[in-house]
């Protein structure tokens, strides 16, 4: 069981609020992304989860139990810190008995959660290694390995892939969601990646200073964002928001459009600039396309290969049906 | 990119500062060597000549040598435990964030900038002193009689006043190999329910356990050495209690000016450090490789 509640959880470091009172359910076995730029406060909120920062107001209960005045080792959670945390100076065996050792449990039982553990991440090889001869991948699963012993009831994850390379991550994003599917147990996971986030989650909260921006399934953010800043956050390459008349004429203070809701077109189309940079990636080409009197740049996406250069005029088509409309405020319509 | 003419010119260039120091340091041990095989006493120069090794037959025979040794060791044994307990200890303390923290570590610091030989009178006089002495002030104000610090204990005393210098640099050294652990990992042990007492166990002292060996190591070498202290508070005595092997070579050549036996007993601690640093860099030097 892993379900986890905070009730009007707020942060003050001095006079500084990191976070203003804020509510949310997570509920058992979700896999729960927090993401927001840095700085946002979503470490911080991890932090008041796991315990090792104090609530400054509010309750947070686990699986409907008052945990607030908890210490991190009662509330029955493990973290995977964005370093590792690894213990240098113990063998990857010792590192993955530490929470059995320090709950007491007896030698055998130390060794067959260890050995289990190892199995299920493909540690059983270097069990006898430290840390230091472990690559950065092999040192993240020895971290997860000794989250995954204690059986908690929710792993918390702090931007755990951000020290590894491009592919190493997708691997482990891999492995990490597999792994979900596998135990079943709730997790909460915070990046600043919002591919990371949503390509994992079963729930995104969209945090910005603090405050919680909106929640929801990764498609239902894409789909429906409440507002600029998760229109904006979420996605890739970034929407472009188009203002003044133009966004009048279609409803809002504020039109947003997704790169892959334009069409392009050397000579037709409601909305006409030229070709700044194009970006090949094969299977998609983005054209960042300026002077259109629109926006500063709007970032277009084509199918596969579209032979643009540089300085040519081209012509823009919105999908009218997936616009996103927001009114003065910032808010959708 | 160096060449051999390179190489070479850099050879050439290096060479009168090796040879400098080369010479600096054989002409000494020579010298040393060479007065230990000869009988050389100064009050009686005359008597000048090779006489083997009866000076150390006579050097290690004499009835201080095994109690001077036992000294010695006790001496920087006793200092390194205190120095190393008391640092992590102050180390830990000072670490927190406490107000009139600069300060603080200034004053914990400070004992290291004081010359040997005033801490040693300070504490001769102004603390054990049985008449005049704070703690004998202290043993009053409580009702006691006043304990005669470097009469009855002087060997125990040394430690003290040697311990009370080597504090600070122990402290400093400590300190900053415990700020240099990372936060995270404490934080993880916390999570992993380990109390405070078991995180310091498990985690802090195999963190701290190179910077103890830098200083243990470092400081073995400059115990084993210690004189003044030893020179202005006891001279040795009462008796032999306090005499350490350095004390005992020092008595040789400067209170009996037996230049030939001093000569002797110093390569008999050069020897006695060397086989001790071997011990040390067995026993604890691995901590120092990876």
């Amino acid at each position: 069981m892993g379900q986890i509640t905070l009730s009007k959880v707020a942060k003050r470091f001095g006079d500084a609020e990191v976070i203003p009172p804020l509510d949310l359910i997570i509920d058992d076995g979700e896999f729960v992304v927090f993401v927001g730029p840095s700085g946002c406060g979503k470490s911080t909120l991890l932090r008041l989860i796991a315990g090792l920062e104090d609530t400054s107001d509010g309750r947070i209960l686990i699986d409907g139990k008052d945990a607030t005045a908890l210490g991190p080792a009662q509330r029955g959670l493990a973290m995977v810190f964005q370093s590792y945390a690894l213990y240098p100076h113990m063998s990857v065996r010792s590192n993955i008995a530490f929470p059995l050792k320090m709950a007491g449990l007896d030698k055998a039982e130390q060794d067959r959660r260890v050995e289990g553990a190892a199995k299920v991440l493909n540690l059983t090889n270097y069990l006898d290694r430290r840390p230091g001869q472990l690559s950065g991948g092999q040192r993240q699963r020895v971290a997860i390995g000794r989250a995954i012993v204690r059986e908690p009831a929710a792993f918390l994850f702090d931007e755990p892939l951000s020290n590894l390379d491009a592919a190493l991550r997708v691997g482990m994003r891999l492995e990490i969601s597999e792994l979900h599917e596998r135990l079943k147990t709730t997790m909460i996971y915070v990046t600043h990646d919002q591919v990371e986030a949503m390509t994992m989650a079963d729930k995104i909260v969209v945090l910005n200073a603090g405050r919680i921006e909106q929640v929801g399934s990764p498609l239902e953010l894409y789909r429906t964002p409440r507002n600029l800043f998760v229109a904006g956050f979420i996605g890739s390459p970034k929407m472009s928001f188009i203002t003044g008349a133009e966004a009048q004429k279609a409803g809002g203070a504020t039109v947003g459009v997704r790169p892959e809701h334009l069409r392009v077109s050397p000579s037709e189309g409601p909305w006409r600039g030229t070709v700044g940079v194009s970006e090949h990636l094969g299977s998609d080409t983005f054209f960042h396309v300026h002077d259109t009197g629109l926006a500063p740049v709007i970032t277009v996406r084509a199918d596969g290969e579209v032979a643009l250069s540089h300085g040519d005029t081209v012509h823009l088509t919105p999908q009218a049906d997936k616009i996103h409309r927001f009114d003065q405020n910032g808010l959708r319509i | 990119m160096s060449t051999q003419a390179s190489r070479s010119a850099a050879r050439t260039m290096l060479s009168p500062a090796v040879i400098l120091l080369f010479v600096w340091m054989i002409v000494p041990l020579v010298l040393t060597l060479w007065f230990s095989f000869h009988r050389y006493n100064l009050l009686t120069p005359e008597r000048y000549g090779f006489i083997w090794f009866q000076n150390y037959a006579n050097f290690v025979t004499s009835p201080d040598f095994w109690g001077a040794i036992v000294n010695t060791l006790i001496l920087v044994l006793g200092v390194l435990f205190i120095t190393v307990v008391g640092g992590i200890l102050i180390a830990l303390l000072i670490d927190r964030p406490i107000w009139g923290q600069g300060p603080v570590r200034i004053l914990v610091i400070s004992p290291f900038f004081i010359m040997p030989p005033v801490a040693a009178l300070v504490w001769k006089n102004m603390f054990f002193n049985p008449t005049n002495g704070l703690f004998a002030a202290a043993f009053h104000a409580i009702g006691l009689r006043p304990y005669d610090f470097l009469g009855q204990a002087p060997l125990a005393s040394i430690i003290v006043i040697v311990a009370w210098q080597w504090l600070p640099f122990a402290t400093l050294i400590l300190l900053t190999a415990l700020q240099s652990l990372s936060s995270e990992q404490l934080e993880a042990a916390e999570m992993d329910g380990a109390p405070p007492v078991k995180r310091f166990w498990y985690i802090v002292l195999p963190h701290l356990s190179r910077a103890i060996t830098v200083v243990v190591l470092i400081q073995t070498i400059f115990l084993l050495g210690i004189l003044v202290e030893i020179l202005v508070t006891t001279n040795g005595g009462p008796g032999t209690q306090s005499t350490t092997l350095t004390f005992l070579v020092y008595k040789e050549a400067l209170l009996n000016f037996d230049a030939g036996k001093a000569a002797a007993g110093g390569v008999v601690a050069v020897i006695l450090a060397n086989i001790v640093a071997i011990f040390l860099m067995r026993a604890i030097g691995k901590n120092l490789d990876a």
